[in-house]
């Protein structure tokens, strides 16, 4: 009745101190299926995401990805270039200072013709139609497609890392803190965009946040993690309703209402 | 009728582990029922513990002990222990929900807001706001509004919205929690409509009603939750 697993993690364990990282973490995710990761600064989300995301390898554990093609891939058992191609063509990853994850070198457009490139498209006048296009999917003005990102405000360069992301129609996507360090206004903008792409285009995510708030309106599923392990795992709004752990329902009380 | 729903021994206790493990009893054993074509009224004080259960037919607490069933397509499921997409999946097809207050998104439109579950079962947009209009006009809310997102609206607005969102999948069963607390007569009667509707289309319903005459409207059955073991469910009349 149900799908296949999209990723499968089993048992990962990436220490770099005891409780620093993360410890025996293990879940699925299914296709279209968003799972919030939740936990204080230091609580090892960060390093977890690493790590699913082929860019930490971890001490223990396997993680299972299944790609286009139907094939189940032991992401650690594959050479660093598959890694790297499944990274350009399968995934994308926002990061959450969009400097990480954009070429602040190079104008709007080619940051997003880019990416477009690499998976084999070379035609000019498509990639720059498609610039635009994904341009104003994110809500970016395309007279702006020429400027480099130095010129854009944090927020914009963050719907251009974003742009720059899906452009490759990706299965499954990271996200670190990607409203972190934003004004409330502009989060709350690319929070609405990012729920209506993420339904429009069936995306699988795991993102990381600390802000609770952002994991109920983007999340299906929420992992709770402290101290590199994780304490509670749920429907989102079960976990935040009815938080089993002390620490969840420390930091379910914690939130402040305005 | 068939069965939509069983609930076997089940006991709610919160336990707060930061104000030094105080545990807080709800309820303990209760047995409930609720079947197809049938409106049943959760009944009973405030504190009785009529939201919990209804949250906990949800998924949205999770119960301390006891057991509960529903039929999804067409096999009863236990809720209890289920994997995350199992229960997404019921709620999406099976269980819809009308809480109080309704959960604004910024910058989302009303008919948006309403249209959602449909658009999540898969049907398209011209026939998904088609349908949320028709809820909305029915309601009584403004054909002006309906670009806007509800943040700004009153709360008899708020709610009514929240009531459209709630009645526009006809789900084989629907769970409200006091969908008339904010709103006046002419528009609770159109919910005691909405409610005789589903019901006459097969849903199972399941609500918690303060005001008598809405409750004495569409309760088929009363589930009064006491303390102690004198809990009872009784047929209306």
């Amino acid at each position: 009745m149900m799908t296949e697993p999209l990723l499968q993690v089993k048992e990962i364990t990436k220490l770099y101190a005891a409780n620093k990282g993360c410890a025996n973490v293990s879940f699925d995710l299914y296709p279209g299926e968003v799972l919030g990761i939740v936990g204080e600064s230091g609580s090892g989300k960060s390093t977890l995401l690493s790590c699913l995301s082929a860019r930490l390898a971890p001490d223990s554990g396997t993680i299972q990805y299944r790609n286009r093609a139907g094939e189940m891939l032991d992401l650690y058992g594959l050479s660093e270039s598959r890694q790297r191609q499944l990274q350009r063509t399968e995934w994308g990853i926002v990061h959450q200072h969009a400097r990480d994850g954009l070429r602040m070198g190079v104008s709007g457009g080619a940051n997003i013709g880019e990416r477009l490139m690499a998976t084999g498209e070379r035609h000019y006048g498509n990639l720059r139609a498609t610039a635009e296009q994904w341009m104003s999917d994110v809500e970016l003005d395309t007279d702006r497609i020429d400027d480099k990102p130095t010129t854009y405000s944090g927020g914009m360069q963050q719907r251009l890392q974003i742009a720059r992301n899906l452009v490759t129609h990706p299965r499954l996507v990271f996200m670190d803190e990607p409203t972190g360090g934003l004004d409330v206004s502009v989060q709350a903008r690319l929070l609405d965009l990012l729920r209506r792409l993420v339904t429009e285009l069936n995306l699988a995510v795991v993102i990381v946040t600390h802000d609770l708030a952002v994991a109920r309106l983007l999340a299906q599923r929420l992992i709770v993690m402290r101290r590199g392990e994780v304490v509670e795992t749920g429907l989102t709004d079960q976990v935040l309703d009815d938080p089993q752990h002390a620490y969840t329902q420390l930091l379910v009380s914690s939130v402040l209402t305005p | 009728m068939q069965t939509m729903i069983e609930v076997e021994g089940l006991t709610k206790v919160f336990t707060l582990h930061n104000q030094g493990g105080i545990t807080l009893p709800v309820f303990s054993g209760i047995d409930f029922r609720a079947r197809q074509g049938e409106c049943t009224v959760l009944f009973g004080e405030s504190g009785s513990g009529k939201s919990t259960l209804l949250r906990s037919l949800y998924a949205n607490y999770l119960p301390s002990r006891g057991s509960i069933r529903v039929r999804h397509r067409g096999e009863m499921v236990e809720l209890t222990g289920a994997p995350s997409q199992t229960l997404l999946e019921i709620r999406r097809e099976t269980i819809g929900y009308v809480s109080q207050f309704l959960r604004v998104i910024p910058r989302v439109s009303t008919l948006d807001v309403v249209a959602q579950p449909l658009r999540e079962r898969g049907v398209d947009q011209v026939t998904a706001h088609q349908r949320a209009g028709e809820l909305l006009e029915r309601l009584h809310i403004p054909q002006r509004l309906w670009s806007l997102p509800p943040g700004t609206f009153s709360g008899g607005e708020q709610q009514r919205v929240n009531i459209a969102r709630g009645f526009i999948v006809d789900y084989p069963i629907l769970l409200l929690d006091e969908p008339t607390a904010s709103l006046d007569q002419r528009n609770a009667s159109i919910v005691v409509e909405l409610i005789r509707e589903a019901r006459q289309n097969g849903s199972a319903v399941v609500g918690i009603f303060h005001d008598a005459e809405v409750r004495n409207a569409v309760a088929d059955r009363i589930f009064e939750i006491a303390p102690g073991d004198k809990t009872q469910d009784k047929a209306v009349s």
